[in-house]
């Protein structure tokens, strides 16, 4: 089966440190990782295999996000970690300890799940309290962390509840109380808002960002939502089918996608990519021609990407414009997202984010596509050409 | 009733006092119907376990035991002269004992049915199912030789060995459905705090269960409690008889004389700790037989 994004290894990019151990002397700035995957494999029979080969490293005050679409083992790879599911082959080091062969409990790692996962028998005290006493910590000092996170969280009120009497944004903060008094090694987070609703969804993101930035241990963080990935994390790992796309902040995952995938994927809208031939150092959209760096004039064909808010209406100065005649209008609030047929070609489609007061007409709009803003593609292998 | 039929007004209302709740008058119906029908019986036991014999055979039937025709001598009789405590010790034992053997094997083995991945497990189960399809008077004539070949007859294991038997498939199927629908990120949960194996499932998992428990325990019990034929076959000894082969076996001081005062008052004597039992863990059965239909 043709992997058309996976075949591009993640340890090629020159500015990714996929192998924490030896790419480390590189970043003297950044912290010794606390949490750090070397080449993990999970396979649960030789043809399925949601973890391949991962390497990466999240360093204290740290928040990692992994994002992907369902099924690209995101939440495997958390599972590996927290030791719910043993890896096939690789290392797990937390704190330089290969903590492989230690259960669960012995990782000292906390995990908030998507259920919440509370305990429905036990209050909402004895929850937060359960993990510290098999620990047999001292009563004072179990009361004093609670008391912190209770703080923190908003929790006093709630204290001899039983979760059944907890609203779904209550029962999710018990859960992040629980895993905060247990100041693990390392935060595991698997969707902890996916059973939110939107509204209160976006408040407790909000939340989430101003307590873990507090947190000193390294967070791991599992969502589907690109949105989360970009607010809260200081680095984003896109995964694909079991594949490391791509390691960076989010502001290199957005600006300078590694590959086909990532582009697409982060990013909404998404971003417009279309094929097209080379002639003569350019490529041709419809009638008009678009000037190929020269990094990418060896290729054939290529892929070019420009996200839908750098297509924009033209400005003195802009060489590089389209035409074309728009089909659909959809209202954002803020802006209007415009899809348009590029002229000389029917099939072309381009969509731009056109703020909502300016003004244009549907008929021949001209817009332009600033060339710094234009991503290039290597079609066979999905890699970016730079 | 009116002659124009008027939906819309309640029947029973204050403006319309000629009208009659036909619906009201025939739930109600129903509800005393049904109260009857099936409390009827053991009433009709209860009263004439409290009534004296004159008023048992009298011509004209007796409903109520007036003053003079009551009488705690059937209860005494059970006691004094039957030893009907023995028998209850004998039952209680037997129910006590399988249903809590029940429970122990059958939980467990739900338990590794619903969550680990056993190969084969859906021939073990046609097989826990294939149990309970054959006639139960069947497995009786097996039973019996089996009970003659080991020497167990007159032994209490001879009882509480088939009625656990017999109980296990049930026990496995309620307690592996309720095991699958607990969401297993609670185990995971439980793991990562630090519960090892037995703590998680003595704290986490047995809480949860315990409606599920109790109800299946309760239908154990009952089997055990009422069985018969079993009880009636495999124990001779006298001391050893179970509740209903005893009540059953109760003989008047003649061949001509039934003797409907005791029989009454053994029927009541064992069906008390059934009601008991049942009326105590209610609240209990309910939440157990409901539990899947509403998460949560």
């Amino acid at each position: 089966m043709p992997r058309p994004y996976a075949t591009y290894p993640a340890t090629h990019l020159p500015h990714l440190p996929c192998h924490p151990a030896t790419h480390l002397p590189t970043y003297p700035n950044q912290p010794m990782p606390t949490l750090a995957l070397e080449n993990l494999t999970k396979a649960y029979s030789r043809k399925v295999v949601p973890v391949k080969d991962l390497s990466l490293s999240v360093g204290n005050n740290e928040f990692l996000t992994l994002v992907g679409p369902s099924g690209c083992g995101k939440s495997t790879i958390l599972r590996v970690i927290a030791g719910l599911e043993q890896a096939t082959g690789g290392k797990i080091l937390i704190n330089g300890e290969d903590v492989n062969p230690l259960p669960p409990k012995d990782r000292n790692i906390a995990m908030v799940f998507q259920s919440y996962a509370l305990y429905p028998h036990m209050t909402v005290y004895e929850n937060i309290a359960s993990g510290l006493k098999l620990r047999n910590m001292p009563p004072g000092e179990i009361q004093k962390r609670i008391q912190d996170a209770s703080k923190v969280l908003g929790l006093d009120p709630l204290m001899d509840r039983r979760p059944s009497q907890l609203s779904g944004g209550q029962r999710q903060r018990v859960a992040l109380g629980r895993a905060l008094v247990r100041e693990p090694d390392a935060f595991l987070l698997d969707e902890p808002l996916s059973n939110l609703d939107a509204l209160l969804r976006e408040q407790v993101r909000a939340d989430l960002k101003q307590i873990f930035e507090r947190q000193k241990a390294p967070v791991v963080y599992v969502t589907h939502d690109q949105t989360e990935a970009m607010t809260l994390s200081s680095k984003v790992a896109v995964l694909s089918e079991g594949y490391l796309q791509q390691l960076g902040t989010p502001n290199e995952i957005y600006k300078t996608p590694a590959n086909q995938f990532v582009a697409g994927f982060i990013g909404s809208p998404q971003m417009n990519l279309i094929n097209t031939e080379q002639v003569g150092g350019a490529v041709l959209l419809g009638d008009f021609k678009v000037h190929l760096p020269e990094a990418a004039q060896s290729h054939s064909t290529v892929v070019l990407g420009i996200r839908p808010e750098h297509v924009r209406l033209p400005e003195e100065g802009d060489s590089q414009t389209i035409r074309g005649d728009v089909f659909l209008v959809e209202n954002l609030g803020m802006s209007d997202l415009v899809s348009l047929r590029v002229h000389g070609d029917e099939n072309l489609v381009i969509r731009s984010l056109i703020p909502a007061d300016a003004t244009w007409q549907r008929e021949d709009l001209e817009l332009a596509m600033p060339p710094h803003a234009i991503h290039w593609f290597n079609p066979e292998t999905g890699a970016r050409i730079e | 009733m009116t002659t124009a039929p008027q939906p819309i007004t309640p029947p029973s209302s204050e403006s319309q006092g000629n009208r009659i709740p036909w619906q009201r008058i025939a739930m109600w119906a129903a509800v005393i119907f049904t109260v009857l029908f099936s409390l009827g019986p053991p009433m009709w036991e209860l009263l004439t376990s409290i009534k004296t014999n004159d008023a048992i055979t009298a011509d004209s039937v007796v409903y109520i035991p007036s003053w003079d025709q009551f009488t705690f001598e059937h209860y005494v009789q059970l006691f004094t002269l039957n030893q009907f405590h023995i028998y209850i010790l004998n039952s209680l034992f037997v129910a006590v004992v399988s249903t809590l053997l029940c429970l122990g094997i059958g939980a467990p083995a739900a338990y590794a049915l619903a969550r680990l991945r056993i190969p084969g497990e859906r021939l073990v189960l046609t097989c826990v199912m294939g149990v309970t399809l054959f006639p139960y008077i069947l497995l009786f004539l097996g039973l019996l030789r089996l009970v003659q070949f080991t020497g167990l007859a007159n032994n209490y294991l001879a009882l509480i060995i088939p009625y656990t038997a017999i109980n296990m498939p049930l026990t496995i199927l309620v307690m592996r459905s309720f095991f699958q629908q607990l969401p297993k990120d609670l185990e995971d949960s439980a793991k990562i705090d630090g519960y090892n194996v037995l703590q998680m499932l003595w704290q986490i998992i047995l809480p949860m269960t315990l409606p599920a428990l109790v109800t299946t325990g309760i239908l154990a019990f009952i089997f055990a409690w009422n069985e018969f034929i079993f009880a009636l076959t495999f124990i001779t000894q006298e001391s050893m008889k179970t509740i209903p082969v005893a009540a059953a076996q109760l003989g008047g001081t003649s061949l001509f004389e039934v003797p409907y005062g005791p029989l009454a008052a053994a029927t009541v004597v064992g069906t008390l700790p059934l009601v008991i039992l049942v009326l105590f863990f209610q609240r209990k059965i309910v939440q157990g037989l409901t539990a899947g239909s509403v998460k949560g």
